[in-house]
């Protein structure tokens, strides 16, 4: 079984609908440890050695923020800058995050819609999160598509609780095992026929 | 005239005010001062001083002791071991080499070869007393001038024992009869065999650093405890007379004792209180030294015997100053610092007095001879001062002076220097938290208690009350970059501060606020870091119990960091315009029904009035409002 750590950064946690209701749908979950960074870390002073400890005892590691500025809340940058070591993380010794499994869990104000080149963002937020795709891919490790929940502004009760199933039936399937290289193609892991046949259900 | 004890001090008190300032006004040294001082009050020119000036002498010689105590104690023993090799070195060369040429000289003007020795003896030495406190005057201490300056003076410090045992040599046996009742120096072990002497001798200096360390720095503790000031300045010169007494008792220079037991006494938590507690009493002694030579001075010699003297006054110096050149240039001395030594050194100093009266009654010497040598020797530290204005004016600076780049040198290792005041729970972190970076400061601190622990764990803190500028200036506040006053005393810390700001406006100050009255009065002062110790703990509780009611680590902590920032703005409009005391109350009223105010406006906009980014409420209303 896959364990799963899930690195949460959100300064603003206290005021976001969804997040909290994504939050607590999984962060008791069995196999799941949820990180909160901005609670452990008020002051930015990282410890590095005890998120080095963390990433070691999992095998999935998510990133789970809002999309602010089209990137991470700083927290998460600095916990990137600061955790993923050249000659531990990449490098030629650097071994130690190789094929664990990546991914963003991300919520967005806007729709879908305007993530395109049409839209009023004008890029996807594949092509935003090409940063941590990278990232992942330095340091060898195996980057999946994101989760996202979009269009937060306006979402109805009914669909946030929509999301939230959608997001523990996913922590579910990445702790046994989903079938990769099928999903590795898709632009979001909602799209994944294994989510939506559980969903539909 | 001269009955009066009284009247002898307002002579030369007055002497000393009158003369000293005006020499420093013209930027002479001030032993040219006091020289000058001597000459006017002695018996040849205004006679306030006559033939008791020999005796003030004698006495004022003990401000030579205190100085060479007073420099032990700069000394740790282990850089005091480092420099035998120089002082051994230099100190040899110089000696011997200085007599060698002056005996030649002696003889071939016609000297008796025992008075040639006497006199070559007499001329090998320098003057400490001049020679040192013109060094310390100018800041030269740490250069190598200095140092060489000072291993030569020692080495002449313990070269002089020997002489002094070797001159009753040079008598014939008839006239030894009458020699021992000569009474400065009631030696103790005069009649034991040399074995027996060198082993009392030996044994004396064990004695002297034993009685350091196990018998002086527990009597400091005891007397620190009392709190009593005067008590630690009656145990500082206690332990210097106790030294010199021992000293002369088993007929060692008691200059050496000082000089020995100020080295043990170098590594104790007590060396910048002895340093400023023996200071005034070292500059008061060294003045009236000063001054008794210069009225020593017998011009009815001179008028006797003009071309003689000047004669032999020149010749000494030159060949000296020869010597010491030589010296300075077999030991690689840089030229500018090879002059200053060259000319610094070139006088007789005080121990020819000693000698020269001591083969006086011996009968080696004559009374013409003794007036004779005493004239040129106070005249040669006559001219020292002004030669070293020569140099300094008209030589060095066609040598190309290093002067100032050697003192920037200085300043630049020191620069790092920073000063703790207080080490109670409060400096004891700041100390720790510096020292976690390397910054070693000098700390200060009037618990004797606490400082003996604190030594012992391995810092650098001393016993002393900061707020006299005295013991600052020893802790080396000339050099500091920053003083952190860390102590709890609202009164002791305005004080301390005032004090600094005033003499050294350019250390940068950092300054423990009890509360609010007191950081009201270091602002007012136009003291700008000020710490108020309750405030940022206080916030720090305070977060941690809104964190324990649920609220978001990171908001409390962006809000207590708004928070501070807010209650020190207050502060300082607060501190705008200097008040009474009764005026801040009721300005701190006014301030608290404000912030009342403001504290209510708070709670009415909610947390977002803080920090309004990304603010998912405002967004959703924004976004979902023209679709409505």
């Amino acid at each position: 079984m896959n364990r799963i750590l899930i690195l949460f950064a959100h300064p603003k946690f206290e005021q976001s609908r969804a997040n909290k209701a994504l939050v607590k749908m999984i962060e008791n979950k069995e196999g799941v440890t949820f990180h909160d960074l901005y609670e452990r870390y008020p002051d930015f002073n990282i410890n590095v050695i005890s998120e080095k400890k963390l990433l070691n005892d999992h095998d999935v590691i998510i990133w789970h923020h809002p999309f602010y500025w089209y990137s991470c809340p700083p927290l998460m940058k600095q916990w990137m800058d600061v955790v993923l070591e050249f000659g531990w993380a990449y490098g030629e010794k650097g071994t130690a995050l190789r094929s664990k499994k990546c991914l963003n869990v991300i919520t967005t104000g806007g729709t879908r819609a305007v993530y395109c080149s049409e839209g009023s963002n004008n890029y996807s937020v594949n092509e935003f999160l090409r940063p941590f795709e990278q990232t992942a891919r330095l340091c060898g490790m195996e980057y999946l598509p994101p989760f996202t929940v979009m269009g937060t502004h306006n979402l109805s009760d009914q669909e946030l609780e929509d999301y939230t199933l959608k997001y523990e039936q996913l922590i579910g399937e990445l702790g046994q095992s989903l079938p990769f290289d099928e999903i590795k193609n898709c632009e979001f892991l909602n799209d994944t026929p294994q989510l939506n046949k559980i969903t539909s259900k | 005239m001269s009955g009066s004890i009284l009247f002898a001090a307002i002579v030369f008190l007055t002497g000393a005010i009158i003369c000293v300032p005006i020499a420093k006004k013209f930027g002479l040294s001030s032993v040219l001062g006091y020289l000058l001082a001597g000459i006017l009050i002695g018996p040849f020119i205004m006679g306030f001083v006559g033939d008791e000036g020999q005796d003030i002498l004698h006495f004022a010689e003990f401000g030579v002791v205190m100085m060479l105590f007073l420099i032990g104690l700069e000394i740790e023993p282990k850089s005091f071991w480092q420099m035998r090799k120089t002082i051994m070195g230099m100190g040899g060369a110089q000696v011997l080499g200085t007599m060698i040429v002056s005996f030649l000289l002696f003889t071939t003007i016609g000297f008796d070869w025992k008075v040639s020795l006497i006199i070559s003896m007499a001329v090998s030495l320098s003057s400490t007393a001049i020679t040192l406190q013109t060094i310390k005057e100018n800041g030269l201490m740490n250069t190598t001038y200095g140092a060489s300056s000072f291993s030569i003076l020692l080495f002449q410090d313990i070269i002089v024992i020997l002489m002094l045992a070797v001159i009753p040599l040079l008598t014939d046996s008839e006239k030894t009869a009458n020699a021992s009742d000569h009474s400065d120096h009631t030696y103790l072990l005069e009649n034991l065999p040399l074995g027996f002497q060198a082993l009392a001798i030996f044994l004396s200096v064990v004695t002297v650093v034993l009685a350091g360390r196990y018998f002086f720095v527990p009597m400091l503790r005891l007397v620190a405890k009392t709190r009593l000031r005067e008590l630690l300045s009656a145990s500082a010169l206690l332990i210097v007379i106790v030294l010199a007494y021992l000293m002369e008792l088993v007929g060692l220079s008691p200059a050496l004792g000082a000089f020995l037991g100020g080295v043990v006494l170098a590594t104790s938590e007590f060396k910048h209180e002895l340093e400023s507690n023996l200071e005034p009493f070292k500059g008061l002694l060294l003045g009236l030294f000063f001054m008794a030579v210069g009225a020593s001075i017998n011009f009815i010699v001179i008028g006797d015997n003009p071309l003689m003297i000047g004669g032999l006054v020149v010749a000494v110096i030159v060949l000296k100053a020869l010597i010491l050149f030589l010296v300075g240039a077999v030991f690689k001395l840089k030229a500018d610092q090879r002059l200053l030594l060259t000319f610094g050194l070139a006088q007789i100093g005080e121990f020819a007095f000693v000698l020269l009266s001591f083969a006086f009654q011996l009968k080696i010497l004559d009374r013409v001879e003794l007036d004779m040598m005493l004239v040129v020797t106070a005249l040669t530290m006559t001219l020292t001062p002004i030669l070293g204005i020569i140099n300094e004016r008209l030589i060095l600076p066609r040598v190309g002076t290093k002067k100032v780049e050697t003192r920037r040198v200085d300043h630049i290792a020191k620069s790092h220097k920073v000063i703790l005041v207080g080490f109670g729970h409060f400096g004891s972190t700041v100390g720790r938290f510096l020292r976690s970076y390397g910054i070693e400061a000098t700390i200060l601190d009037n618990d004797s208690n606490r400082v003996d622990l604190l030594r012992k764990m391995g810092f650098e803190v001393y016993y002393g009350d900061a707020t006299r500028m005295d013991l600052l200036e020893s802790a080396g506040i000339a050099e500091a970059k920053i003083l952190i006053s860390a102590i709890d005393n609202s009164d002791n810390v305005i004080h301390l501060t005032k004090m600094v700001k005033e003499k050294y406006p350019y250390v940068k100050l950092l300054v423990r606020a009890k509360n609010r009255y007191d950081a009201y009065d270091l602002l007012n002062m136009g003291i700008e870091d000020v710490y108020r110790e309750s405030l940022e703990t206080s916030v720090k509780m305070a977060s941690d119990a809104l964190n324990h009611l649920g609220f978001r680590k990171y908001t409390i902590y962006r809000q207590a960091q708004k928070f501070i920032q807010y209650d020190e703005e207050g502060l300082r409009r607060l501190a705008d315009k200097p008040k009474t005391r009764e005026e801040y109350i009721f300005k701190a009223k006014e301030e608290i029904k404000q912030q009342e105010k403001q504290l209510e406006e708070d709670l009415n906009r909610g947390i977002i009035e803080f920090d309004n980014h990304w603010d998912s409420e405002q967004m959703r209303a924004a976004h979902n409002a023209p679709k409505k």
